[in-house]
């Protein structure tokens, strides 16, 4: 299929890239169509909005500088994008780089959850205050360095 | 909106299976108790505009990537 994408202007993208967010994200309620991509850096990918070409996401895997992370989500709120357990789920913290010099940071309070058998996704709230709207990519990831060298 | 005077250790009842207790009021602040299903998802307004605002934010990030080492790439899908 043919996607018009922030990143890449017009490109051809596979149909299984596409994922569905049923409910939106918070504050985009009404987009819930999307692809996910490579971005052009490793480990970062985009969750690109089908409907608007201007609506994408840049996304990290939280784990890669947070490995103590955990999300403690009941199985009623899984339910809603199909899962029963962890096992078929993928975990994204949507990055964001602001344009001023602020250093980029990652949402570790609202993931993205998303049921890798079906393409279905949500964003989830947690409420454990060691989660953050903005934590520190760069800074987290020297301290998780520094604590296993 | 519907707007109800409790005093303490009244509750409120929304539907047949969730109760707002206040357990008490100090001041400005009031501490209120909230019993409902697991089901139900219960949070503070302020999360959500904080979670609202940051997406926002992620939308507007400048799409240019630092450069860094994570070790090795792995691939969700």
């Amino acid at each position: 299929m043919k996607v018009a994408t922030k990143a890449y202007g017009l490109i051809e993208v596979d149909e299984r890239q596409r994922i569905s967010f049923p409910l939106g994200l918070l504050g985009f309620e009404s987009f819930k169509e999307y692809i996910l991509l490579d971005a052009e850096r490793q480990p970062f990918y985009w969750l690109q909005s089908l409907e608007v070409e201007q609506i994408a996401f840049i996304l990290i895997n939280p784990f890669l500088f947070r490995p103590d992370y955990e999300l403690d989500i009941n199985d009623e709120e899984l339910k809603d994008i199909g899962l029963s357990g962890p096992e078929k789920a993928l975990i994204f913290s949507i990055v964001t780089i602001p344009s001023g010099g602020s250093p980029m940071t990652a949402n570790l309070q609202g993931p993205l959850i998303i049921n890798r058998d079906i393409r279905s996704g949500k964003q989830a709230v947690l409420t454990d205050p060691r989660w953050k709207t903005k934590h520190d990519i760069i800074e987290e990831l020297a301290a998780v360095r520094q604590g296993t060298c | 909106m519907l707007i109800l005077s409790r005093k303490i250790n009244e509750k409120i009842m929304i539907g047949e299976d969730i109760s707002i207790s206040i357990i008490e009021i100090r001041g400005d602040q009031v501490r209120i108790g909230v019993d409902a299903p697991k089901t139900v998802k219960v949070f503070r307004q302020e999360v959500f505009d904080a979670i609202k605002a940051e997406n926002k934010a992620a939308a507007e990030s400048k799409p240019v990537f630092p450069e860094l080492d994570f070790g090795a790439k792995r691939d969700p899908l």
